[in-house]
């Protein structure tokens, strides 16, 4: 009878026992994103650039298609490419030329790179709380002429440096990058140039080369690659096959 | 006030999903599972005049990126039976290996040539009893007394017979061409040229296949197992200049030289037997 007693007041006085951890988040039923793939690649050169993306956009384990540009020409000297969901890439090009007729009817000259560079991360922190889901890289010439490479997250942090890649198979060139053009950090003291030193059609091979060994391995990069090159005479593009599996 | 007891009785048989319960429970507190190597995989087969062909690509991944550019899914269970394999790499090693040498001991035992249909019952069993769990999506071709045969084997263990069959994430593209071009009594070149088309179909049109064709031709005859059939994805691009590591390219800290000869003994000794 006591026990029983006991057993009930416990019952009372005992804290209930915590619910188990609050249920996980319900997920979202519609995603607006989605990513189509693909690899963006810059190297900055003395007196010029060098800007290359692979011309697949896929969706899931399917091709969309096989030559799809990536790279667009905002101003004569300045060149962006631009891989993850390419609905949101179009907007942000759309978005950056409005912004560059602007400036050009109110300062009657083109934008410089340096200057297209802050506008872009300014345009993507815009959107800090419903970015914009693409992974830029934007390539030109500075005002003195030398090779710049901007280098870009989704929210805008940006970096100028000698080389850069961005998109799905980042990972797999980037080391490559390092090793062949080993660029000093911008922390080294004093300040170090951040173009590296080889020639135009080095760069070109180094890059044709990386491509081919990213669309070994990144089922997201391959069908072909679309090269521009900046320099004092102009832009010139190049294209190459790459695997198509 | 007798407390009504429960009285642990460990399982018997079955599987136990202990540890399923424990993984999710971790996943939930954020540790992430290692990814599976899966085989993205285009996998086909068809039966046509005088036996069975088998097709398969060759691309291993993990998540996004290719771990294998030239691996094997075209298994051999028997001399006559052989059997292609798509989703988890370990799982349709594993559970080939296993009904393989299950299948030569029962050939021991029964003193006769292996059935397919042996084959496809030990492995749809063995795929029952683990609940899907083993995701091992199976094309299973061969040739016995009884004639040609070929059986698609789904994860959770169950089957289908049929003249031609595809399985993988690239299975659309394929049974895409085989359901445009396949006939009865195809001729071998016939019935090598659908099945490569087909395959093909799947390297170049879903992400998670690709680089060559392996092909395996079964009659009463015997095999042929064609490796690397078709190569229709070289690579693309190589840099001219190479590269070109010079010694000192890496910093070199420290350096400590050892004489192994003082440490290690030689013994003479008698041949093994060869047999």
């Amino acid at each position: 009878m006591r026990s029983w007693k006991l057993a009930k007041m416990s019952m009372v006085f005992a804290p209930r026992l915590a619910e188990s951890a609050p249920t996980s988040h319900v997920g979202a039923s519609w995603s607006p994103y989605d990513n189509n793939g693909g690899t963006c690649v810059a190297i900055a050169g003395a007196d010029y650039c060098v800007i290359a993306a692979d011309t697949r956009m896929s969706t899931g384990f399917s091709i969309l298609t096989r030559d799809y540009s990536k790279i667009h020409h905002i101003t004569e000297k300045c060149v962006l490419a631009s891989s993850g969901f390419q609905a949101d890439v179009r907007s942000l090009q759309k978005n950056l030329d409005a912004r560059h007729q602007i400036y050009q009817h109110q300062h009657s000259k083109q934008m410089s790179c340096p200057a297209m560079a802050q506008l872009l991360s300014n345009t993507l922190y815009y959107k800090r709380f419903f970015p914009y889901y693409s992974f830029n890289v934007l390539g030109g010439l500075d005002n003195e002429g030398k090779g710049c490479v901007y280098t870009y997250d989704a929210v805008g942090s940006y970096e100028r440096s000698g080389y850069s890649s961005q998109g799905s198979g980042q990972t797999l060139i980037m080391p490559v990058l390092d090793n062949q053009l080993k660029s000093a950090s911008p922390l080294v003291l004093p300040p170090r140039e951040s173009s590296t030193p080889l020639t135009e059609s080095e760069a070109v091979d180094l890059i044709k080369d990386t491509f081919a060994s990213a669309a070994e391995r990144d089922i997201y990069t391959g069908d072909g690659v679309e090269i521009v090159i900046i320099n004092k005479e102009g832009i010139r593009r190049e294209t190459m096959a790459l695997k198509r599996d | 006030m007798t407390k009504s007891s429960v009285i642990q009785v460990p399982p018997k048989g079955g599987f136990s999903f202990d540890l399923s319960r424990r993984n999710a429970m971790l996943q939930q507190q954020g540790a992430k599972l290692p990814k599976y190597r899966k085989t993205g995989t285009t996998i086909v087969g068809l039966v046509y005049k005088d036996g069975v062909i088998l097709g398969a690509d060759t691309r291993a991944t993990e998540g996004e990126i290719v771990c294998d550019k030239n691996c094997e899914k075209i298994h051999y269970l028997a001399p006559n039976i052989y059997c292609c394999g798509a989703g988890t790499a370990a799982d349709t090693e594993n559970v080939t290996d296993m009904v393989s040498s299950q299948l030569a001991l029962h050939r021991y035992a029964t003193g006769r040539d292996s059935r397919v249909v042996t084959a496809l019952t030990m492995i749809k069993t063995h795929l029952f009893r683990y609940q899907g769990h083993v995701s091992a999506a199976l094309v299973l071709g061969g040739v016995d007394v009884t004639g040609p045969h070929l059986h698609a084997i789904y994860p959770h263990g169950s089957t289908d017979t049929l003249p031609f069959a595809t399985m993988g994430s690239g299975s659309l593209a394929a049974m895409s061409v085989f359901e445009s071009r396949y006939k009865e009594n195809l001729t071998r070149e016939e019935g090598m040229e659908i099945v490569s088309a087909a395959i093909c179909a799947g390297i170049f049109n879903d992400l998670g296949s690709g680089s060559n064709v392996d092909l395996c031709i079964i009659t009463k005859e015997g095999k042929e197992y064609l490796r690397n059939y078709q190569q229709p994805n070289p690579r693309s691009y190589t840099r001219s200049k190479g590269y070109d590591f010079m010694n000192g390219y890496t910093a070199v800290l420290s350096t400590q030289i050892r004489q192994l000869r003082q440490h290690v003994q030689v013994l003479e000794g008698d041949r093994m037997d060869e047999e």
